[in-house]
């Protein structure tokens, strides 16, 4: 017996707390039972009970996404860690931090298709940064300082740890945070200075210039976010945000174009199009961003700054990489502005500006009101306008609402935005907004919903419950799949297979059957003394905001067209046809 | 870093030194089959057994985009310590082993006899009507002795993939 043995579930919450988990997010069963107990035996970690794994999962990525701090998950094996594992790959597409601990059978079972067994390292090993099987309690504890390492080190992600009963129960020594050191995990943080140099001369060049910052500037923090800010003004250049990015730079700020992609906005996209160089920052050319490749902003230098090196020449080759993380890279690059007393062109830059102003005031966003009609867009303005000095939180499901969020919320600082960008999973932003919640108790948050994704984690109303977690759930309804019922009007000559929701329940009842309050409006004229109500209350609230069914969400740029090919409204969809080739893409 | 989006595919081998722990080789496997790239060769065991590391030997094929992005993913997997393309730093040297079973009697058996002389392949086992030869070489000149073996009546191959180094004085 090793001096001062500890249990493995003991172990286990040491290294949790001395890892600085204040919180974890969880749901109990046999193979977690010993680690259970010992949570019971003690007060320094809180354990949230939610009402299915996967929302302990998205309720984590909500705390970890608000606070930039790992989020914690705990479920049993089996159903457990399956359940779990469409939030893992959400955190991993979207780069969250996250520690997910997974009951096991005990080692000698394993392999033998035992009760609630499953190859639970081998099912999660694509949709986690890293993943681990302890299989000794001698290093359980290496295992998790290590985890925690991991997940929140380079770019962030998701870490499983996979731990059989009887490593639980058995008996080891504890080995404290600061003996563990990685062998072979160490990402590169500081970018390369001649490239960095390289590319503040390119900067200082342009004459057609655009920031495209992403998720990535979030991620490496506020102060990378507002050292990147700073930067941006001293250029006066543009700045488009991606979906993940949005808060990265203010929203509100003149120099702000929106968001750029699928469904960015108009100038975001003509000015990615018409670009000379293009300063990607923390983002990955993804698919909804970039609309056609081939097509993907023709003439422009493209600098891309990413701490993940296989996130560089992946969809779109580029002609100067930085490898590093955002804060450390732009660090680096404002010194050097600095000490090159490198200036704009300010009458290319001037010029433009002129190009960008004339392209916004198509005002892509604009909408037809309709009488008494609630518009979806309608919606989401009054929301800002009566949260946006409230420092307010904002989670989404996914789909129409989503994108009507990104468009009409205006966030003016990181980390108050939580949505799912990569993996786009229905139901993420009820759980999500309950980790928010607990992770900042007294302040706002609300999640922007559907009436069809609200359904794929309803069950979490009880949780807010439980923990008096007052979440506004501010549903936009319109009965149907909206994105869906959007594709297939444009795509499939308007049959809609399948995406209109018969048998809604009555969301204020549902509300009021869990003690929480619900509220009902489809009249322009009540809408905002029904916001208000929602504000005022400190209970969970559902509003059941009943919407234009048949509103599409635009501007849009179609599957397999490019930037300069975007729809801009309903008069816009017939003269466009989807090519043939757009058709099979998603 | 300029890469040219060119579309010509190549033959890479790629060497990987990782942690020789359980589920390594499943995470570069899985790599592989997930993104769609392709195996042409792969062999794995520990070369370091005092630091418990194991080098995997990949031979694949892709445009210059794709084979830096396979290094890259590769360099992402946390138990990954080093990524080499031999193909490209420097000059390498990679040898395959085979095993070659070829069953006959008469003047195909002295046949194939001859002919595993000249490709200097040895006999390893051998009974009245078949022989096992052990050849070492190039893939081109195991694929070449197999070929030949196909009309003397060959019976069997087991090979072992690619190991290569490269040249020189200096570790991976």
């Amino acid at each position: 017996m090793v001096k001062d043995a500890m249990s493995g579930a003991e172990i286990v919450l040491k290294a949790l707390v001395d890892q600085g988990v204040e919180v974890i997010f969880g749901y109990p069963g046999g193979a977690v039972l010993p680690l259970y107990d010992e949570l019971f035996k003690q007060n320094k970690i809180r354990h949230i009970l939610v009402r299915h794994e996967q929302a302990a999962v998205h309720a984590a990525e909500g705390y970890a996404r608000s606070t930039g701090k790992v989020g914690c998950v705990l479920v049993t094996s089996g159903p457990g860690a399956t359940n779990a594992v469409t939030g893992l790959l959400d955190a991993m597409c979207d780069s969250v931090p996250l520690v997910c601990l997974c009951g096991q059978v005990p080692t000698h079972l394993i392999g033998n298709d035992a009760f609630q067994e499953a190859d639970t390292t081998g099912i999660t090993r694509p949709c986690t940064k890293h993943n681990y099987l302890v299989k000794d309690v001698a290093h359980l504890s290496r295992v998790v300082h290590e985890a925690f390492y991991v997940a929140r080190t380079g770019r962030p992600g998701p870490v499983v740890i996979d731990l059989p009963k009887d490593v639980l129960v058995g008996k080891g020594e504890y080995v404290g945070p600061a003996k563990v050191k990685h062998k072979s995990y160490k990402p590169q943080l500081k970018g390369d200075l001649a490239a960095i140099e390289e590319a503040a001369r390119l900067i200082a060049g342009a004459q057609r210039p655009i920031f495209y910052v992403g998720g990535g500037v979030v991620n490496s923090g506020p102060a990378a976010c507002q050292l990147l800010t700073q930067f941006i003004h001293a250029t006066g250049y543009p700045c488009t945000q991606t979906l993940m990015g949005l808060g990265a730079f203010p929203g509100s700020d003149v120099q702000s174009l929106g968001m750029v992609g699928m469904h960015g906005t108009y100038e975001a996209n003509m000015a990615m199009h018409g670009c000379d160089v293009m300063i990607c920052v923390g983002a990955r050319f993804d698919d909804r961003v970039t609309g056609r490749l081939n097509a993907f902003s023709p003439n422009s230098t493209k600098i891309h700054i990413d701490i993940d090196p296989s996130s560089i020449n992946k969809s779109v080759a580029v002609d100067l990489a930085i490898v590093g993380d955002v804060a450390h890279v732009v660090e680096d690059m404002v010194k050097i502005w600095k000490a090159r007393q490198l200036r704009p062109n300010e009458r290319a830059i001037k010029a433009w500006w002129e190009q960008i102003e004339a392209w916004r005031s198509r005002d892509c966003l604009r909408y037809a009101s309709a009488g008494s009609t609630i518009k979806p867009q309608y919606a989401i303005q009054r929301l800002y306008e009566k949260t946006k000095d409230r420092d307010a939180y904002i989670t989404t499901e996914v789909g129409q609402h989503q994108m009507w969020a990104a468009q009409f919320y205006k966030f003016e600082k990181p980390l108050h935005w939580m949505t799912s960008g990569g993996l786009g999973t229905m139901g993420y932003g009820l759980p999500s907004a309950m980790g928010v919640q607990v992770a900042h108790p007294g302040s706002l948050v609300i999640d922007i919903s559907g009436e069809a994704s609200f359904q794929m984690n309803l069950q979490e109303l009880s949780t807010l419950m439980q923990y008096g977690l007052p979440v506004k759930i501010f549903i936009l309804n319109n009965q149907y799949m909206g994105m869906v019922r959007q594709w297939q009007e444009l795509l499939h000559g308007s049959r809609y297979s399948q995406s209109y929701s018969e048998a809604l329940p009555d969301f204020v009842k549902l509300a009021e059957a869990y003690g929480a309050v619900g509220f009902r409006v489809d009249a322009v004229e009540e809408l905002d003394g029904v916001i208000d109500a929602m504000l005022e209350s400190d209970k969970p609230v559902i509003v059941d905001c009943r919407v234009d069914p048949s509103e599409n969400c635009f501007p849009m740029i179609p599957s397999g067209a490019a930037h300069n090919e975007m729809l801009l409204g309903p008069s816009d969809e017939a003269e466009k046809p989807v090519s043939e080739s757009g058709m099979v893409l998603v | 870093m300029i890469i040219q989006n060119e579309e010509i595919v190549r033959r890479h081998t790629i060497a990987i030194l990782v942690d020789n722990e359980a589920g390594v080789l499943a995470r570069v496997i899985g790599l592989f089959s997930g993104r769609g790239y392709n195996i042409e060769s792969l062999t794995v065991a520990e070369v370091d057994p005092r630091e418990q590391l194991s080098r995997i030997t990949i031979v694949t094929s892709g445009t210059p985009m794709v084979i830096e992005q396979i290094k890259a993913q590769l360099r992402r997997l946390v138990p990954v310590h080093k990524v080499s393309d031999l193909t490209v730093e420097g000059p390498s040297v990679s040898r395959e082993l085979a095993l070659v079973k070829v069953a006959g009697t008469g003047e195909r058996r002295v046949e194939s006899l001859r002919i595993a002389d000249i490709f200097r392949a040895r006999v390893v086992d051998s009974t009245n009507e078949s022989f096992v030869f052990e050849i070492v070489g190039a893939t081109e000149k195991l694929d070449a002795f197999i070929k030949l073996m196909e009309p003397l009546g060959l019976v069997d191959v087991s090979r072992t993939g690619v190991a290569a180094i490269a040249r020189g004085a200096n570790p991976i």
